[in-house]
């Protein structure tokens, strides 16, 4: 970077401060704030809303989230990955712009189209009544949702990862006549594994920050399928502002370490 | 390339089955829905007061946003690649917070800042500008959630920018300015015209960080996810579809031009 010429001392100045400015203004301060709204009144208050039964619930549904759907996600990744990076067919791009379909899909369609499919007025809404089975304003709802706007991730991180990677190390290990579960548990995986691990923690972080999606599905049961950034709103809306930004503060510290552990991946995928 | 690796057969049937059951049913379900609607009634829907209104603030809003970003983003995406300030790499880092951070929490947190009674509200309340509850709120929490775009768009490009084309610049006689605005400037704005199209794609269908600050005026300050909200929770099944096929369409459409304007630029980066 060094080579580059020289700027003025002047272009620096303002270059560093309209950057400092703007990340300060859009970032840094709303990052402070939510700690500080949260620790507003003193640790105590903020253990209160924390340890709450509903606030618990809340963490258990989001959990249940993340669980329901971020494992089969994955699955889907290392199987879409392995499909279009180590196989060329006809219809490849397309299946790979319809991978990346559930990014431009606004949140609130994610939530609605189950709503469509499953609800009281949607096409399997009858059968469901008559057999006694919930899936929108119930759990299964809430990880069908979750599962829809998480599911490019994984694969996303790792297609151009094994795209680089190529397949002349699988086909010299095809060709001594190891299977194709071996190939890719002893020459593939070893390759992609930070890769593999950074898309499963975006995903991860994206599956319990959810909130448009979950907001549709949920139907706002408190205690049954209230995931945390619900909870917030709920909170919010009563005007109880500690409570609502002590469950941010929880929401704020899980993006940190998602931030945290992608520079630490970054770092070693670099190398 | 020889299809000589295996798995192919059981790639395919993982990939393609997860992407029909979880995305292809429910958006067919969606479409569908919405193409058994008379013309007439669908027409009527879309050509309502308030659905129009909805899309002019949802599309003008997330242009704005994303013109502020076009805007602020390079000189933040130059700061971080060619200046070593002390603290660059948490600042980097910072630049994923809002990929990270669940949309509620940023939502809470921004409407609390930019009220009246907020850190920044009280600032400009005497200003005679109001934030909190307008359209200009719903641009400043736009802006958040676009920022990473815009600038992990650009950031690659400045990196790979080659010195010798400054050097040629200043050589023959332009100032560092000239250089700047002249050389280095028209090199990045494919980059950043793609960041502005991600960053404006996904701001439409943004829901968590405006719904609070929002307000939710009909014919004001009511986006369209919200009104796709309010539409279900009134029952009214087939408006909230009709919205969403438009919005889904539009949003496909901006994905298809992304991806061609991505492509372009990757090309342009490895060559």
């Amino acid at each position: 970077m060094n080579r580059h010429p020289q700027d003025p001392p002047l272009l620096r100045a303002v270059a560093i401060a309209i950057a400092l400015g703007f990340l300060g203004l859009v970032v840094i301060v709303p990052l402070v704030s939510v700690f500080a709204q949260a620790f507003s009144k003193g640790v105590g208050p903020w253990w209160a809303a924390v340890s709450h039964p509903d606030t618990l619930a809340a963490v258990r549904m989001t959990l249940i989230a993340a669980l329901g759907s971020v494992p089969l996600n994955t699955a889907f990744g290392i199987s879409a990955a392995w499909l279009v990076t180590k196989h060329r067919f006809p219809g490849r791009r397309l299946l790979l712009s319809l991978i990346d379909l559930p990014f431009s899909v606004s949140p609130v369609i994610s939530g609605l189209v189950f709503i469509l499919l499953f609800g009281a007025q949607g096409w399997f809404g009858p059968w469901l009544q008559e057999h006694d089975l919930k899936i929108v304003f119930a759990w299964p709802g809430m990880i069908l949702a979750t599962a829809f706007v998480t599911f490019p991730f994984v694969a996303r991180e790792l297609i151009p990862l094994m795209e680089e990677m190529g397949t002349r190390d699988e086909e010299a290990a095809v060709m001594l006549g190891a299977g194709g579960w071996d190939t890719f548990r002893r020459v593939t995986l070893p390759g992609i594994r930070w890769g593999l691990l950074y898309g499963v923690i975006l995903c991860n972080a994206r599956a319990m920050g959810e909130f448009g999606a979950v907001s549709v599905v949920s139907g706002h049961i408190r205690g049954e399928t209230n995931t945390l950034p619900l909870h917030a709103e709920i909170l919010y809306n009563e005007y109880d502002f500690t409570g609502a930004f002590a469950v941010a503060s929880l929401l704020t510290l899980l993006a940190a370490a998602t931030v945290v552990a992608k520079l630490q991946l970054e770092r070693k995928l670099s190398r | 390339m020889k299809r000589t690796l295996p798995g192919f057969r059981f790639t395919l049937f993982i990939t393609v089955g997860w992407l029909v059951l979880l995305v292809g049913i429910p958006l067919a379900g969606l479409f569908l829905r919405a193409a058994s609607l008379p013309l007439r009634e669908l027409v009527g829907i879309l050509l309502d007061e308030r659905t129009l209104s909805a899309f002019r603030v949802s599309f003008g809003t997330a242009a704005m946003a994303a013109a502020i970003n076009a805007i602020f983003g390079p000189v933040v995406a130059w700061t971080l690649v060619r200046y070593r300030i002390p603290g660059h790499r948490i600042l980097d880092a910072l630049i994923d917070i809002p990929f990270a951070l669940p949309t509620a929490v940023a939502g809470i947190t921004l409407t609390t800042l930019y009220a009246e009674t907020g850190w920044i509200g009280s600032l400009l309340a005497p200003l005679g500008v109001r934030v909190s509850y307008t359209q200009l709120g719903i641009v400043v929490a736009l802006v958040f959630v676009g920022l990473p775009f815009v600038v992990r768009t650009v950031q690659p490009v400045l990196e790979d920018f080659p010195a010798e084309t400054e050097e040629a610049a200043a050589l023959l006689g332009a100032s560092r300015w000239q250089t700047l605005f002249r050389v280095v400037l028209p090199a990045l704005l494919p980059a950043i015209t793609t960041g502005a199209l991600l960053s404006f794609a996904r701001c439409v269908g943004e829901y968590g960080s405006v719904v609070f600050i929002a307000g939710n005026m009909p014919n004001e300050t009511e986006i369209l996810p919200l009104l796709i909200i309010t539409r279900l929770e009134q029952y009214q099944y087939t408006e909230a579809t009709a919205i969403a096929a438009v919005m889904l369409l539009v949003s496909f459409a901006l994905l298809l031009l992304g991806n061609r304007f991505q492509a372009r630029l990757a090309g342009k980066v490895s060559r």
